[in-house]
């Protein structure tokens, strides 16, 4: 049972990990690194870590993508600022 | 060095790695095994300071200096952004208009909001019993805090957040690490040794000598990290502009 739990998990984090690196859009691309943290979190919590999870559950699906959000969205701010300068 | 040996290069040199990570592989225990020693001695030293939870013995007791520097790159790298992401000479501030939230939203963020909050404080305060501690418990607590910018706005978030208050949190927390550490000494100890306080009953709050402490050290020095290091890019993001005309 625990075998396949392990492996159910190991799969989604692969198949996450994959559209992440596959996702162009980095806007999009920091949404799908949210759920990535999810599931890396459901891997760590299987394998009997859950402080690591708890800690990739607040900094790998919170912090960082908000943290890419934000640099998106200024660099599109200086774009659309220097289209307008146009 | 032509591309095409550049290439050869790399071949070589990448399969003589991945060689010897697959024979370095077969030679790991296996799977899920029975046997830890590290875990082992690991728990027994954790359970002789009466702490619940080992992993936080081994972050703030047994490998308290190691944290010590996970706690001075995090306060480096703090400070690296708040300089890299300061106003410069030719940008100026605009105020950000008050934002138009939907209902359902806002319920929801002024909702979760005090949940998460306490959420936060309660995974530091228990960093000793259960799983969690002063670094998990931090990112929640100050993250909580910015569901005001989801549930208002901009401006209602900075009136919340004073960030020179938080930047002045950040470094007394750091301190507060360093000085529990120095009392170690100065009680005749090594450095950052849990011999300060009694080690308490097992399982409860106060249990762990000075862990909670430290733990409590590096819960504020996080969580005013996180919510200064998310200022600054939130300044960058919503309220700084570029002179124009430059």
């Amino acid at each position: 049972m625990d075998h396949i739990l392990i492996a159910v998990a190991l799969v989604l984090v692969a198949a996450g990990a994959t559209v992440a690196v596959a996702t162009r859009d980095p806007a999009r691309q920091s949404l799908v690194l949210a759920v990535l943290g999810v599931l890396l979190a459901v891997l760590f919590t299987v394998l009997q870590a859950p402080d690591v999870a708890l800690s990739q559950l607040a900094v790998g699906s919170a912090l960082t993508p908000l943290l890419l959000l934000l640099t998106v969205r200024k660099v599109r701010r200086r774009g659309q600022r220097e289209g307008d300068d146009e | 060095m032509s591309p095409r040996t550049r290439a050869w290069l790399v071949a070589v040199g990448g399969s003589g790695l991945a060689a010897l990570l697959v024979a370095a592989c077969f030679g790991l225990p296996e799977f899920g095994g029975d046997s830890h020693p590290y875990g082992d001695r690991a728990v027994e030293a954790s359970l002789a300071h009466r702490t619940a939870n080992t992993i936080a013995s081994v972050n703030f007791d047994q490998r308290a200096f190691d944290t010590l520097g996970e706690l001075t790159i995090l306060f480096a790298a703090v400070l690296g952004c708040v300089v890299l992401l300061r106003q410069t000479r030719d940008e100026h501030r605009a105020r950000p208009r008050p934002a138009e939230v939907d209902p359902p939203v806002r319920r929801y963020a002024l909702l979760v909001l005090p949940v998460a909050l306490l959420t936060g404080l309660y995974v530091v305060a228990h960093g000793q019993l259960s799983p969690g501690g002063g670094f998990q418990g931090g990112v929640v607590a100050a993250t909580a805090l910015h569901l005001l910018y989801l549930g208002a706005d901009y401006r209602a978030l900075e009136r919340v957040r004073p960030v020179g208050l938080y930047e002045v949190g950040d470094a007394v927390a750091v301190s507060a690490y360093l000085v529990t550490g120095v009392a170690a000494l100065l009680g005749g100890a090594a450095f950052l040794a849990n011999t300060l306080l009694p080690h308490g009953t097992f399982n409860t709050l106060s249990s762990g000598g000075t862990v909670p402490l430290l733990n409590a050290a590096v819960g504020m020095e996080v969580a005013c990290a996180v919510v200064v290091l998310l200022a600054r890019f939130l300044d960058q993001a919503v309220e700084i502009e570029e002179e124009s005309g430059t």
